[in-house]
């Protein structure tokens, strides 16, 4: 019995008050491909990251090829042979690839001198040794996304990387440079090296891995053979959660209000958005929202969810296509515009766009509606904290102080007040992205209560949510977003975790504009 | 107007410049905001000044002023990776610190509100326009030295790599704080030497006698798009147009003062991008959590 | 790791007052500041053969101690409110204001223009109003240039506020010795309007002081930025700005228009500023005037900590540093105090960060 490659155990690591990894696990044999899944926040970076030498657990155990090496620096991690292709490249844009990757143990000539060509030299070797083809001298941003992660997997075999860890690497690649890094990765591990890969994709797992760990929450749910397993108990694995009040219900259909126009709602007309590095993140992306409907948008985060709904929100430039709401044209329209036309968004991203963590709950319950508060240009502090009065407790926002810095309130109670705002202000198309992020259950449910009142009410609701569970028990319509197309849309009595699982990674096309 | 003595009073005025700005680029490019530069060139012509002074040698005022250089480079270095306090406002607080410790030791060894006394400087000979200085030579080698500095030698690169991707650096193994500390070192005794040059030039040290050489210097960097060679043409550029307000001065064809401005246009033109973009390194001036 | 965990969500929430947390953060590293500044201050003074103890309450006696001192106080801290809140504006809008000093140059020139341009006998109630629109018009003129800058270039306004200085002063050196100056001098003639009284005449207790009715317009202009930054719609945007910009576009706050508002405004408040020397000290122009005003602006809206109440205690406090100066040459030189001003910079400046993360790590730990 041969010994393992990477043996973690029990590890522990905190940032100030968030728990990255709880009595995390990873055993890793020599010579395999070993799939590290979980969802957003499941502590697999932070766990790779401690195997790096780029941070230290706080407690628990870390051995490579039986020798401990707890808390050990990112030096001794390279010399040991570990090689941690990152997700977001850590490569220098203005140097070429030879200097990228020489970086930190350059060659030299009489000890003060870099020796280029030396580099050079060692670079075309190593192309030609592991078939990863890549000019030295070409500068890295002129480099397009795959050849920029050939060059990032040249960087640890250079330092002589035998095992090695690589972070989503077919985020951002096209389907060739897909095929063509798996061919690698295969040949790499035929090679005799060590390859952990964090992945979302279930096609990857599924087909190149020989054994898969699974992590939820900070912790280790589950170790398995590749072999052993079913794809769709792989996805159930990956994407399914814990008891959810919700499991299982469904929206009860409601009577469409008899008056409503045909231009109410929300109506997307063929988005396109470019993303960094000139890729197309949402591709000819088409649909309607009604009032008084759910539209659920299921799929695992990458797809080009954030960004539809920063276009949609006012946050991201639009290459082409509409957006109306009400009829009424928005597509390059600012944000206060949108607002006025019946616009109100809940961000996925509380921290950065929905509160100001300085400001005051009551303050930051009017962002955005700073004119209505505000006679002649001064704004009424005591209408302002009666205001936020009458929402904090219509929500339960605890504690119950107004005048409390937000970052002073934990998650929940954090998304509480953007939902209060957003909700509070009159509208009629309300886009909710990751509504229930990190929030406890007593406040998912009152959210989700939230959302189907406005739902009742006539309001377009436009739902993007990682939690499959989520999706299936508040949208009337759901669809799914794979690599910025909508692969289908159906209405929720017949969409499963099955049949949706099979859409979010791409096995199964179906009939989306 | 003689285009030899022209030239030479324009190479004798750049050389101040052409220390400052070559230490500026190395700072930079390894991303810690220079506006110091005028702080680190009033501590080394006084330390010069102070050396030269109770030693009787050109040489020794060398040394202590390359020293008065260091000394308040490190204590921006501290201040801005250490502390991680902001980079602007610490370099303003050095230049208002050069400017007040050196009066307050301008006072207490020399019991003067303005000047020191005279001291020994190098060369003298009228004949040689300024060029048996053997500072003024150091002055125009430095530029072709940094430039090899930078792009040529593993230091440089670390130096490159630090100061547009620190995350990238750190993930191989450099030390990104150390590079830092390093560059800004440099920095410190590269300005401080072109105090050295000005004050042994002058044979003195006044009070805040730099008069703004720092900043002109900083503007050399940005114009120069933060590349040693480009740099130092900046400065040259500058110093003619110093030169030119001094030999047209009393001939009141362009006044003097729209020539004084013409290094500060020409910074915010390039900062502008109209005539190419000046784009900084990408780290400057930001402060890691 | 971006995506808050679930642990995140049931943390308790705090039960200090909000107010507490924020004074500590907010006060703590003036007084770190004002203690290492003691402690240079003995230094310097027993490098002297000086006891501190002697050279200390001197320096309260010149300063605070007598009616002369105690108006030269009040007058030089007027100018440095004015700078201060300048500068603490722009920074409560994330943006760095270099420019004071220029921007009180241009203001004190604009109102000398303004008091010469008035006819003599004008009555200081029409006279008055005009010279402060004229200062800071000239002001906000002089900051609106970085601000167009950034907004449709992104050039960093602080290279490009600094290199304003230099040319905004030279352009105003060449207007003086071309074509304003009275003979011998470098400042315009007396204005013929607009003349402030002094404190001194007003009352014998600021005997000969330079102290003058600006000080007025200085508490009012510090309750002016109070009102806006707090009470105001513009404030509330500006300071979202400066604490968020994602969260302020992500409101529907135009964040360009902002920095705009923002960088105009300030130099008005400093262009204003000039008011102090021109209408009520010498009634003329002179060139130079600012004599570093501007940038000791920087420090007094860093240990003001950017509001309007510290800045005014701030600027008090360096204005006593300044005079004590003065007042203990004979002892110590008053070289001292220029020393002194750059290690408080520096101490406030390292302090705030290196606070922050103290105190917010200890609230976590006592949290968890």
């Amino acid at each position: 019995m041969s010994q393992a490659a990477i043996r973690m155990a029990g590890i522990e690591k905190s940032f100030g008050a968030i728990m990255a990894n709880r009595g995390a696990s990873l055993e890793v044999m020599p010579g395999e491909i070993h799939a590290l899944v979980g969802e957003n926040g499941a502590g697999k970076s932070t766990l790779m990251r401690i195997l790096g030498g780029l941070m230290k657990p706080d407690a628990g155990r870390v051995e490579v090829n039986g020798r401990d090496v707890t808390g050990w620096s990112t030096n001794d991690a390279i010399a040991a042979g570990i090689g941690i292709v990152h997700q977001h490249f850590m490569l220098v844009p203005t140097l070429s690839v030879a200097e990228n990757l020489v970086l930190g143990c350059e060659p030299k000539t009489r000890g003060v001198v870099l020796d280029y060509q030396r580099a050079a030299d060692d670079v075309r070797k190593l192309s030609s040794e592991t078939g990863l083809v890549i000019a030295p001298e070409r500068l890295v941003s002129d480099l397009s996304v795959g050849e920029a992660q050939r060059v990032e997997i040249l960087k640890v075999l250079f330092r002589g990387a035998k095992i090695l860890v690589l972070d989503e690497p077919t985020a951002v690649l096209s389907p060739p440079e897909v095929r063509e890094l798996w061919a690698v990765l295969r040949r790499l591990r035929d090679n005799g090296d060590t390859i952990v890969l964090i992945t979302h994709r279930l096609d990857e797992v599924v087909q190149l891995s020989d054994t898969i760990t699974v992590m939820r929450a900070g912790q280790t749910v589950s170790r398995i053979k590749t072999s052993e397993t079913t794809p769709a108990e792989i996805a159930r694995l990956m994407v399914g959660r814990e008891v959810s009040l919700s499991a299982g219900k469904r929206v009860q259909p409601i009577a469409r209000p008899s008056d409503v126009r045909p231009d109410q709602g929300l109506d997307v007309r063929n988005l396109g958005i470019t993303g960094s590095h000139g890729v197309r993140v949402v591709d000819g992306v088409s649909f309607k929202v009604q009032p008084g409907e759910i539209l659920g948008i299921a799929g695992v985060e990458g797809n080009g969810q954030t960004e539809l709904i920063e276009a949609l929100a006012g946050l991201r430039a639009v290459a082409s296509g509409e957006i109306l709401i009400d009829g009424i044209d928005i597509t390059r329209k600012p944000v206060a515009v949108r607002h006025d036309a019946g616009l109100s968004h809940i961000p996925e991203d509380r921290h950065r766009r929905g509160l100001i963590l300085e400001y005051t709950v009551a303050d930051n319950l009017i962002l955005g509606l700073q004119k209505y508060f505000a006679k002649r240009g001064v704004i009424d502090g005591d209408r302002v904290l009666k205001s936020a009065v009458e929402e904090i407790s219509a929500f339960d926002i605890r504690p119950a102080n107004p005048v409390l810095p937000a970052r002073a309130l934990s998650g929940g109670n954090q998304q509480k007040v953007v939902v209060a705002r957003e909700m509070g202000r009159s509208f009629s198309v309300l886009l909710a992205s990751q509504p229930t992020r990190g929030v406890d259950v007593g406040a998912i449910e009152f959210i989700h209560q939230q959302l189907l009142d406005a739902r009742a009410k006539g309001k377009a609701i436009l739902l993007v949510s990682a939690e499959l569970n989520e999706v299936l028990a508040l949208s009337d319509r759901i669809a799914v977003m794979y690599r910025g197309k909508f692969a289908v849309v159906m209405p929720a009595a017949e969409a499963s975790e099955e049949v949706l699982g099979e859409y979010m990674i791409g096995t199964k096309k179906g009939n989306a504009a | 107007m003689n285009p030899v003595t022209f030239l030479t009073q324009m190479i004798r005025i750049a050389i101040p410049y052409l220390f400052a700005a070559s230490g500026g680029v190395v700072a930079e490019r390894a991303g810690i905001v220079s506006l110091t530069l005028e702080g680190f060139m009033l501590s080394g012509a006084f330390g010069a000044v102070l050396g030269a002074n109770y030693s009787g040698s050109p040489w020794v005022g060398v040394l202590t002023g390359i020293l008065g250089g260091l000394i308040f480079s490190l204590i921006h270095a501290v201040a801005t990776i250490r502390y991680r306090a902001d980079q602007v406002v610490v370099g303003v607080a050095i230049n208002l610190l050069a400017i007040g410790v050196t009066r307050f030791f301008l006072k207490l060894f020399f019991d003067s509100s303005s000047n020191s006394p005279r001291v020994t400087g190098f060369g003298g000979n009228i004949k040689a326009a300024g060029f048996d200085n053997p500072l003024l030579w150091l002055g125009l080698l430095v530029a072709p030295v940094m430039a090899f500095v930078i792009y040529r030698t593993p230091f440089g690169l670390r130096v490159r790599a630090a100061g547009e991707h620190p995350d990238a650096a750190e993930s191989v193994g450099v030390s990104v704080k150390r590079v830092r500390y390093a560059a800004v070192a440099l920095s410190g005794m590269l300005a401080g030497l072109g105090g050295v040059y000005l004050a042994l030039d002058q044979h003195q040290f006044t009070d805040q006698m730099t008069a703004g050489r720092g900043f002109i210097a900083i503007s050399a960097v940005i114009f120069g798009r933060w590349d040693p060679i480009r740099a130092a043409l900046a400065c040259l550029l500058f110093a003619a147009a110093e030169t030119l307000q001094i030999q047209l001065q009393g001939s009141h064809a362009i006044a003097s003062q729209f020539i004084e401005m013409i290094p500060y246009a020409l910074t915010i033109v390039a900062l502008a991008g109209v005539v190419g973009r000046a784009v900084p390194p990408a780290a400057l001036g930001k402060v890691e959590d | 790791m971006s995506a808050p965990s679930v642990a995140e969500s049931t943390k308790p929430a705090f039960a200090a007052a909000p107010w507490r947390e924020r004074a500590e953060e907010a006060l703590i590293p003036p007084l770190v500041a004002l203690l290492v500044a003691l402690i240079c201050g003995d230094l310097l003074i027993l490098s002297y053969g000086q006891s501190p103890a002697a050279v200390y309450r001197m320096l309260l006696e010149g300063t605070w101690g007598n009616a002369y001192g105690f108006g030269q106080v009040l007058y030089k801290a007027t100018t440095l409110a004015f700078t201060g809140l300048a500068v603490s504006f722009g920074l409560r809008a994330g943006l760095f204001n270099i420019g004071a000093e220029s921007q009180l140059a241009a203001g004190g020139f604009a109102a000398a223009l303004t008091g010469l341009a008035l006819p003599v006998g004008t009555p200081l109630i029409l006279a008055l109003p005009l010279c402060i629109i004229a200062a800071g018009a000239a002001g906000g003129v002089v900051g609106s240039v970085p601000a167009y800058l950034k907004t449709r270039f992104g050039a960093h306004e602080v290279i490009v506020t600094i290199m304003l200085n230099f040319i905004v002063l030279a352009l105003l050196n060449w207007f003086i010795a071309g074509h304003l100056h009275v003979p011998e001098t470098l400042h315009t003639p007396e204005i013929h309007a607009g003349v402030l009284p002094r404190l001194a005449d007003m009352s014998s207790r600021f005997h000969g002081s330079a102290a003058n009715l600006s000080l007025v317009v200085a508490v009012l202009a510090a309750g002016a930025v109070w009102f806006y930054l707090f009470r105001s719609r513009g404030g509330y945007d500006l300071r979202a700005v400066g604490l968020q910009p994602p969260a302020a576009e992500y409101g529907g706050i135009n964040v360009g228009r902002v920095w705009l508002r923002a960088l105009t405004l300030s130099g008005m408040i400093a262009g204003i500023g000039g008011i102090n020397y021109v209408l009520g000290y010498k009634h003329y122009y002179e060139d130079g005037f600012a004599s570093g005003a501007g940038f000791m602006g920087i420090a007094v809206a860093l240990v003001g900590r950017n509001h309007p109440i510290g800045v005014l205690v701030a600027a008090f406090f360096f204005a006593t540093l300044s005079q004590g100066g003065l007042a203990i040459h004979a002892f110590v030189p008053k070289q001292m105090m220029d020393v002194l001003q750059g290690v408080v910079i520096l101490a406030v400046a390292v302090s705030v960060p290196e606070v922050r993360r103290i105190l917010r790590g200890a609230r976590r730990r006592s949290d968890a």
